[in-house]
């Protein structure tokens, strides 16, 4: 019971990460970016190729600054571009996005998997009361929790953060402020890349490298980010561990191969008992 | 040299000609109103001042320097703040952090102070907060601090954009009907709030208002816009006596036969 408990924060916390990616567009722009998980898969890749001339953690600040100036980048000369577009609109060139991102990606690295090497091992474990965690999965889950107090710090405690915020209850308001909304908004996509790419350099390890191995932790990120509330900062954070546990013990209990199936069903049941999330509030435009 | 010049302004929506070739000036520490009837393009021409209507033709300068064509954050940094017809407060945000969102444009300290909470950082956010807790205080504002603006009686909300709009240290402040809605003692007392605040901060002013009485107590000059255009202009006592003010206000108005 243990292990499964610790298994399912640890995988959780990635998920969290990357739902907070998906939950600070969402909060900011009111839309889904389908790119979130391309953008993180393609800066793993620059890890990869990176890691041999400039060393391991040279490569991973080349691809988080990457990552940041590639998201804040595609908000300000794509997103923000085309005044005209609806919602719809603006998801739609989000799918385009990610699949310039995985199209570039195959061309680049191929579609054959690649190990991933990480400073941190699978196989060394420690003990923790009844449980074992190796350390890949305890350098993790501390590795996710500081991104999360970062962001939290950030948001809760500067002042970009209390525009950001300012900008996300009502962005009309904000603009007529003279706030610079357009900054704004691209700062909020560059973090969010971080945070997708933080969190693919951390499942990579585990899963292998290739173009799509995203796509799974990319959806398990949306599924936290709609079971805590599209856009709440908490409910991303408890909408993962949450998933991350109930999988681990649906796996652990029940059945390890409709484990990819509770997370669906996890949507539906949210969408029709409380369609705002766990911590999510009803959204109300003013009149 | 006049803190703000505005040359030979027309704005168009369409067929409606909302302003047909405005002259204006504003200088430094003057307390300007704007009269006129409704529709006669007060708030289009505050909206093309801070950026949010482009004008078809005509030149806003603002200490020598063109406003046609900048984003409003651009003209905010350079000294302008305003207050809106509709209040346009965060309502789920206090009002001390509606304030300081009103201080945007004068942090110094960059990201990265404030992601390693530098000294520089702490410096600039004990400036930003006393700044703040003086407008709070100057204004009688201590109620709002902690409570979302949202929930606060209207009077309060409006003291608390005139509060967010100091903030910004503006140079010059544009108040768009700020006592439309207030109790007559509300009236008085915003009246004598603005006379604080230019004792304290010394801003240029430029109030629409439509209560005379008001504006003929607190403002130096009075500027007469109708249909677009500015009819009259000069000191309080010599514009109520003004044929053209009692006709707009009056007799024509906006709907009115030309
Ligand atoms: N965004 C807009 N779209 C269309 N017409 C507008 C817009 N803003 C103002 N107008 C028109 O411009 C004229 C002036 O309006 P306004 O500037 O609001 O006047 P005031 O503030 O003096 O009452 C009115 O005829 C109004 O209908
Ligand atoms: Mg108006």
């Amino acid at each position: 019971m243990l292990q499964y408990l610790l298994n399912g924060i640890a995988t959780g916390a990635l998920y969290s990460v990357i739902a907070l990616g998906i939950v600070l567009v969402y909060r900011t722009s009111r839309l889904l970016n389908f790119a979130h998980g391309d953008l993180a898969m393609v800066a793993v890749f620059l890890v990869w190729s990176f890691s041999r001339p400039l060393g391991f953690p040279g490569a991973v600040a080349v691809a988080l600054l990457a990552a940041t100036a590639l998201g804040a980048a595609f908000s300000f000369g794509v997103l923000q571009q085309v005044k005209e577009a609806t919602l719809l609109g603006q998801v739609v060139l989000t799918l385009g996005f990610s699949q310039v991102l995985s199209g570039a990606a195959l061309v680049v690295w191929g579609a054959d998997s690649k190990p991933f090497p990480f400073p941190l091992s699978s196989v060394v474990t420690y003990r923790l009361g009844g449980a074992v965690i190796s350390q890949l999965t305890l350098g993790s889950l501390v590795i996710a929790l500081v991104l999360m107090a970062g962001l939290y710090l950030l948001i809760q405690q500067t002042r970009v953060g209390l525009a950001m915020r300012a900008y996300s209850q009502d962005p009309e308001a904000a603009r007529l402020l003279g706030l610079p909304t357009r900054r704004l908004l691209a700062f909020t996509w560059g973090v969010a890349a971080l945070l997708g790419t933080a969190a693919g350099m951390l499942l990579a390890p585990v899963t292998f490298l290739h173009p799509y191995f995203m796509l799974t932790p990319f959806l398990k990120g949306f599924t936290a980010a709609v079971l805590g509330g599209l856009d709440s900062v908490p409910g991303a954070i408890v909408g993962g561990l949450l998933l991350g546990v109930m999988e681990s013990l649906f796996a652990g209990y029940v059945s390890l191969r409709f484990v990819s199936t509770l997370s669906f069903a996890l949507i539906v049941v949210m969408l029709l008992v409380r369609p705002e999330g766990l911590l999510g509030r009803v959204f109300q435009r003013r009149v | 040299m006049a803190l703000l010049e505005v040359r030979g302004l027309h704005l168009a929506f369409g067929g409606v000609q909302a302003l047909a070739g405005v002259d204006l000036e504003v200088h430094a520490g003057e307390f300007v109103a704007l009269i006129g009837p409704n529709g006669a393009g007060k708030t289009s021409l505050f909206n093309c001042i801070t950026g949010f209507y482009q004008p078809q033709a005509g030149s806003i300068r603002f200490r020598g320097r063109e406003l046609v064509g900048l984003s409003p954050d651009a003209i905010s940094r350079l000294g302008l703040a305003r207050t809106f017809q509709n209040i346009e407060l965060f309502r789920m945000m206090t009002g001390l952090q509606n304030l300081l969102l009103g201080r945007h444009s004068h942090v110094r300290a960059g990201l990265l102070d404030a992601l390693l909470a530098t000294p520089r950082w702490w410096r600039d956010e004990e400036a930003q907060r006393r700044r703040v807790e003086e407008i709070l205080e100057l204004l009688d504002l201590q109620v709002a601090r902690a409570v979302p603006v949202g929930a606060l009686p209207y009077g309060l909300q409006k003291l608390v954009e005139l509060g967010r709009a100091l903030a910004q240290e503006p140079s010059l402040l544009l108040l768009d009907e700020p006592s439309a809605g207030l109790t007559p003692e509300e009236k008085e007392e915003f009246l004598f709030k603005l006379q604080d605040v230019r004792d304290a901060f010394g801003p240029a002013i430029l109030l629409v208002e439509h209560d005379l009485n008001l504006v003929m107590r607190a403002s130096e000059r009075v500027v007469v816009l109708d249909r677009g255009r500015v009819v009259a202009s000069g000191p309080p006592a010599e514009i109520q006596r003004h044929p053209e003010v009692i006709q707009a206000y009056l007799g024509g108005g906006a709907g009115g036969p030309a």
